[in-house]
């Protein structure tokens, strides 16, 4: 089931290249330069330098103590990502894709985001490693992560706010594509999630890998359940992918918006069906005329309608298990993560710890969860306020 | 014989180059799409290339994006572009073609939907996301049910994969002529040239070559055709007439403007 290189871009069957014919060389030169640097000693050296004193690794582990107590049920760590360098784990990838175009000889570099994480950690890179930036967002995104973008043009990135279909994070990769195609040359394209066509769910999975690495490191056993948030999924297989040949139960959480019975949601895996978009065969939220759907999530981050090939098949395999949360539950975790440890996690986090408080309940005392806390909440807390002055109900909790 | 490969030999004995001519199905209205369907044929257009809307066309640039979406808006669905083709085949033989995007496909399963739009009177497949290395399962089923699969090529495709390309290939070639997505005007660049000359080595004569992508002017259809193309594809430009035009008048202008761009061709 732990699949190295993916042979012929595919796991199992997801995956796969499905793009314009315009982009097959530049594909191909990506393919066969990162293979290449992929057990380069060198590069791994200086990757590795720039993630300790750039970027801020290791992580800690963080024994979630009073958040235990108060569910009263197996022991939950938090393997802190929110602690890096711009504060979430974007930065693993952003670092070594950079580095990697560098070497590549491009000078531009081209980004979608969605919350605006991504194009953050894109912004830091490449103003550290002298890169020229341009991001793509979609209009709904630059309104509701406001501060993102102005982050990204202080680190001097120029942000475009893509106006076209449904205006978010699946409108901002056509428009980086369309990009692409246009300036084939002259441009890498530095995709944020583990999504796209063959080998970027493979490089955005092994620039991530150090997530899990770290945590077999640093907890004393094996984890009796490890949990992350899944949109496009990246912390996600950064975080299962180093556990997949242990006997740890794992699970990825997506978003369940306001119900994955209702339409507005964004969990492609829990209901969806196999499809083509963004140069990859996955699970997607689609009409029955293959239609992509528009997607709805608290956490701009996770809404979007395709996921990652790997998980496409971890789930297909049966190894991983993929459940949803709402954004009601959603926010209940944010207010007690916030209130118990004096953490506040990012809305996309809390998705992970929202289903981390569910079955805590119901394991034994000496079991141990890890929840991967993928970034730091403070770009949602005007989303937060807002909701919480919406829903009387959840605004007694505090 | 199909449609296209009998057209591609009738004009050859005239010694004419091909009109392509694409519209957005759906946009603005059924109504409309068979007004210009109309109008095309009048104007001479040798194949019909019928546009169905994908919600997220990443080779398409501005207006056909915009006329996707406002055909989605309109409710254009499978069941529908099917009725708009069983209508243009009631009064026509033309060959039609359809583009859309790899997705439409795959959701009914390849053999189920192409095996319906040959019903409905499709003759060929234009899917720009669908690269050479994942067609098997497309091209047989297309072989199957005797579907021409038309695939595109760019001036950056190298010459091995050009063949690969070729070899899955039926109906005609469509070479991209720019860097960049559809309708974007710009001056013909000597690599678009080159590459046509390349491509129309390879391709031996045993398949025609089709220009696109950008072409809109009866200029560019001039400069194509004095440069050797099988074939020139004119799209956006198409849209923008629709978009700009009021509606009683549209099939009239549809087939001034193709006229003028079928006479540059003879």
């Amino acid at each position: 089931m732990k699949i190295g290189i993916p042979k012929d871009g595919r796991f199992g069957e997801f995956g796969g290249k499905y793009i314009p014919e315009t982009l097959a060389p530049a594909i191909e030169e990506l393919e066969k330069n990162y293979l290449k640097i992929r057990n380069d000693k060198n590069f791994k050296k200086e990757l590795g330098r720039l993630l300790i004193d750039y970027a801020g690794r290791p992580t800690p582990i963080y024994f979630a103590r009073n958040l235990t107590k108060t569910i009263g049920g197996a022991k939950i760590y938090l393997k802190r990502e929110d602690l890096l360098h711009g504060g979430a784990h974007k930065i693993n990838n952003t670092l070594g894709q950079a580095l990697l175009a560098k070497r590549m000889g491009k000078k531009r570099i081209i980004a979608e985001t969605g919350a605006g994480q991504h194009g953050v950690a894109t912004a830091m890179a490449c103003a550290s490693l002298g890169l020229k930036a341009e991001i793509y967002m979609g209009y709904v995104d630059t309104l509701r992560q406001k501060q993102n973008v102005f982050r990204m043009e202080l680190l001097g990135a120029k942000v475009h706010a893509v106006k076209s279909g449904s205006k978010t994070l699946k409108d901002a990769i056509n428009e980086a594509m369309r990009d692409w195609i246009t300036n084939v040359d002259s441009t890498y394209y530095l995709l944020g999630s583990a999504v796209g066509p063959h080998p970027y769910p493979l490089m955005v999975r092994d620039f991530q890998a150090v997530i899990g690495v770290e945590i077999k490191k640093q907890m004393k056993k094996i984890p009796n359940a490890v949990i992350a948030c899944v949109g496009g999924g990246s912390n996600a297989i950064g975080t299962f992918y180093p556990l997949i040949d242990t006997n740890a139960k794992i699970i990825g959480i997506e978003a369940g918006g306001k119900g994955v019975k209702t339409k507005l949601h964004s969990a492609p895996l829990t209901a969806g069906k196999k499809g083509v978009l963004h140069g990859m065969m996955t699970y997607l939220m689609q009409d029955k005329d293959g239609q992509i759907s528009e997607t709805h999530s608290i956490s701009a981050g996770l809404d979007y309608p395709g996921v990652g090939p790997e998980h496409a098949f971890l789930k297909d395999e049966n190894r991983v298990e993929y459940k949803a949360v709402t954004d009601d539950e959603v926010i209940d975790a944010f207010l007690i993560l916030t209130r118990t440890e004096g953490i506040i996690p990012a809305l996309e986090s809390a998705h992970a710890i929202a289903h981390a408080i569910k079955i805590s309940k119901k394991m034994k005392k000496t079991e141990s969860i890890v929840v991967t806390l993928s970034g730091r909440g403070d770009k949602d807390i005007d989303i937060v306020k807002e909701y919480l002055a919406k829903n009387v109900k959840n605004k007694r909790k505090i | 014989m199909s449609r296209i490969k009998e057209k591609f030999n009738q004009l050859k004995s005239k010694k004419e180059t091909a009109l392509i001519s694409y519209i957005m199905a759906g946009y603005p209205s059924e109504k409309i799409t068979l007004a210009a369907v109309r109008g095309l044929i009048q104007g001479g257009s040798d194949i019909i290339e019928l546009g169905f809307p994908f919600s997220d066309p990443i080779a398409d640039g501005p207006t056909i994006q915009m006329a996707s979406t406002e055909s989605l808006n309109n409710g254009t669905k499978i069941e529908n572009f099917f009725t708009i083709v069983k209508k243009i085949r009631k009064e026509s033989n033309i060959p039609l073609v359809l583009m859309t995007y790899t997705n439409i496909l795959y959701n009914q399963t390849y053999l189920k939907f192409i095996s319906r739009a040959k019903q409905a009177g499709i003759d060929g497949l234009i899917l720009p996301d669908m690269a050479i290395e994942e067609s098997k399962e497309y091209v047989k089923a297309a072989k199957k049910i005797g579907m021409d699969t038309i695939f595109l090529v760019s001036p950056n495709t190298e010459k091995d994969r050009l063949k690969q390309i070729i070899k899955s290939t039926s109906g005609f070639l469509y070479m991209v002529a720019v860097f960049g997505t559809t309708g974007v005007q710009t001056k013909i660049h000597k690599y678009t040239l080159d590459a046509l000359k390349n491509t129309k080595y390879a391709a031996k004569g045993k398949i025609p070559v089709g220009v696109g992508f950008g072409v809109s002017t009866e200029k560019d259809v001039q400069k194509y055709v004095s440069s050797g193309a099988d074939a020139v594809i004119v799209g956006s430009a198409n849209i923008k007439i629709i978009e700009n035009t009021p509606t009683n008048k549209v099939q009239t202008r549809i087939a001034t403007f193709t006229k003028r761009l079928k006479n540059k061709t003879r």
